[in-house]
């Protein structure tokens, strides 16, 4: 069972259900932010783009203290798997959950286009196990702060355990400056957590799910991690 | 008793607002300006009953938990009674 966290502002939850539900075909819930227990039955947690609580004073900072926010976090702990798309990696930065933080976009403007991703270190996280290692995918990106910051330190720490998962680049793979949209650090765009059982990411796999939209370069995502649930 | 919240990204991060901004002053014919680092500030009324220092603490409490991003900003406060 899949579950999609609800915040009021979310609005790609419908997104994330429908790719879960009816493209990949696998069982999905809604899960309302104030709620406090994730059952036993969820084996992953989907953290949905949006703008929750209005993204006031930061992106994120204010959902982190939603109720749920507390019990993905020991969910997480257990070693649950949990995926944080666009504001869900917002979020995941602002709990902890992961590490570093969004800046604005260097061009200071809200960037909605479809941009290009090389997938790296594809074995680090169940979700993208079915990836080959430096497949480029074209997927969509919606927002204003996605420009990924750490300090060198972490950054370091990132490369060591093989924690950089997306990293912006061109058509052909190449992870330039001019492939990277927002200004982010090393082109970053998806990062894991150590363990590689939460994956944070800015661009949306959910919009680019089924060929009736012109793109299904996303779904591997979500049937990656659906087989390994069902494997374990 | 008022709280006077101070919150900048830190001198090592890139601020892209604190740029589009020096650069607007630039195109509007201001010179020696060398740089523009734009923040945000947060007021705060407390309770007049509460001990300064408790109240200290308390504020230096929310920087840390909520007001700020300690990843990518720091923080600098006063307390008026």
């Amino acid at each position: 069972m899949f579950a999609i966290v609800v915040f009021p502002g979310s609005n790609c939850d419908h997104d994330c259900y429908h790719a879960v539900k009816h493209v990949i075909g696998r069982p999905a819930r809604f899960l309302w932010h104030k709620e406090t227990v994730i059952d036993k039955d969820i084996k992953c947690v989907v953290l949905p783009g949006g703008f929750s609580h209005g993204d006031y004073l930061r992106a994120g900072a204010l959902a982190r203290f939603s109720p749920i926010i507390k019990a993905v976090t020991d969910f997480a702990k257990d070693g649950g798997f949990v995926v944080g798309i666009c504001n869900g990696f917002q979020i995941l930065l602002e709990s902890g959950l992961l590490p570093g933080a969004m800046l604005r976009n260097r061009a200071l403007k809200f960037i909605c286009k479809d941009v290009f991703v090389r997938a790296a270190n594809v074995k680090k996280t169940p979700f993208t196990a079915t990836y080959t290692e430096g497949r480029v995918i074209r997927l969509p990106i919606a927002h204003a702060e996605g420009n990924y910051y750490a300090d060198a330190g972490t950054i370091d720490e990132l490369k060591t355990h093989n924690q950089i998962i997306f990293n912006y680049c061109d058509k052909d793979g190449n992870i330039s400056d001019e492939a990277n949209p927002n200004g982010a650090l090393l082109n970053i765009a998806g990062i894991s957590n150590k363990q590689g059982n939460v994956l944070g990411m800015m661009p949306h796999p959910e919009r680019a799910s089924e060929e009736i939209l012109g793109n299904s370069d996303g779904r591997a995502l979500f049937q990656s991690i659906a087989q390994h649930i069902e494997g374990a | 008793m008022k709280a006077e919240i101070f919150v900048k990204l830190k001198s090592e991060v890139l601020d892209p607002q604190g740029k589009a901004v020096s650069g607007g002053l630039k195109n509007l014919g201001f010179e020696g300006v060398k740089d523009v680092r734009v923040g945000k500030y947060i007021v705060l009324s407390l309770d007049d009953k509460m001990p300064i220092e408790e109240a200290g603490k308390k504020v230096q409490d929310m920087c840390e938990k909520l007001l700020v991003n300690t990843v990518i900003e720091e923080y600098a406060f006063r307390i008026e009674g």
